[in-house]
């Protein structure tokens, strides 16, 4: 893959899968909490691996995640992923239960399933929104969740990737809660593989030679 | 003052006592450390990808792949001044972060990786005296050149010393 190939407008195409996706995530997300949750603008960056798991604290700021692989015509790989705090607080809303721990260590079963249903979910919207605004056929693997530092699970959605770039292409969409508009929920992150962009840009019409 | 040397991705360093050197979050990402005991000279990589053979670009960053890393950090310790007999290495990493039903080769990046530095040590006659990886969980680890002692820190076991 050939970054220097990719200008403004491939950005702004990537920039518009991520807010498009994540915007119907977000309103899939709002529905299964009965409150208003709100996205950022979808930043697009083209950075380094360390930078990467600066996004998100630091290698080893302990996160909850989601990930699941993209198969279909543009594979690639798909984070969802919060502060630690901010996944017991989701999950406690969700469950209905005052208090969900997910730092003691050792991950009740419950809150973990339901954690990998809503990534499910959400992932789900967001693809399906991908899909139809390339018209690419997309399907999501079953996801697989994790809890723990967040380089550590970075890194593995960027094997792709590294196999031929020090660089990789990350659509970061980032969530708030109506009310407390600062703070951050959570993020999705969207790695295509680096065979996918041309694909992308292709199904668009904006190819990526000229 | 005593400094901790930072090892990102895909890098290489070299410590030397009063100093430590240090990598984050290991993932299926492998730490290999290469040591001198008695001139306490050592060297860490963080490598991500198992082998550089199968890459068909050319490779910028040696410091990504098992072969060409371990052999650019033995490189490395041998200009120092270490001795390629008393050479050893301890190695964390290669955990699989995610569980997944399909076992597909993508997904056993970790223990890979973890094959491929044996291997490669193997074939430098590196013994390879201490090692803890795969599992699932993360790993920060840290080495203390002075003492030949690696710190391996996980999110829900605790800190160990190998």
């Amino acid at each position: 893959m050939d970054l220097t190939k990719i200008n403004h407008i491939h950005l702004d195409i990537l920039r518009e899968i991520g807010n498009i996706g994540a915007g119907h995530a977000a309103t899939a997300l709002s529905t299964m909490l009965n409150k208003a949750v709100d996205m950022k603008v979808p930043s697009v960056k083209i950075i380094s691996f360390e930078e990467i798991t600066e996004m998100v604290g630091g290698s080893e700021n302990i996160v909850a995640s989601v990930f699941l692989r993209i198969v279909g015509d543009a594979p690639g790989c798909m984070f969802f992923m919060l502060p630690i705090e901010q996944a017991e607080k989701l999950l406690g809303d969700l469950l209905g239960e005052e208090i969900v721990q997910l730092t003691e260590g050792q991950y009740p079963e419950m809150p973990l399933s339901a954690l990998q249903e809503v990534g499910n979910i959400l992932s789900g919207s967001y693809l399906t929104s991908f899909s139809d605004f390339t018209g690419l056929s997309l399907q999501p693997s079953v996801p697989a969740t994790s809890i723990d530092m967040a380089g550590a699970i970075l890194s593995f959605g960027l094997f792709e990737i590294s196999t031929v770039s020090d660089l990789a292409i990350v659509i970061d969409t980032a969530f708030t809660d109506m009310k407390e508009l600062d703070e951050v929920k959570g993020h999705f992150f969207l790695l295509p593989d680096p065979e996918s962009f041309a694909k992308i840009f292709n199904a668009l019409g904006v190819p990526m030679d000229e | 003052m005593s400094e901790i040397i930072k090892v990102g991705i895909a890098d290489i360093d070299l410590v030397s006592p009063p100093d430590t050197i240090r990598t984050t979050g290991l993932g299926s990402c492998v730490g290999v450390i290469l040591f001198d005991e008695s001139k306490k000279i050592a060297g860490m990589a963080h490598i991500m990808l198992p082998d550089s053979t199968s890459i068909n670009s050319p490779i910028k960053n040696i410091g990504k792949f098992a072969d060409t890393a371990v052999n650019a950090l033995y490189d490395m310790l041998i200009k120092k001044g270490a001795a390629a007999k008393s050479i050893k290495a301890k190695i964390a990493g290669g955990a699989q972060m995610f569980q997944f039903s399909s076992g597909s080769e993508m997904m056993r990046i970790g223990p890979r990786n973890v094959e491929s530095v044996k291997a490669q040590l193997n074939h430098l006659g590196v013994p390879l005296i201490a090692s803890d990886t795969g599992g699932s969980s993360g790993r920060t680890i840290e080495f203390n050149p002075e003492k030949s002692e690696l710190t391996i820190r996980t999110v829900n076991k605790g800190t160990k010393i190998i």
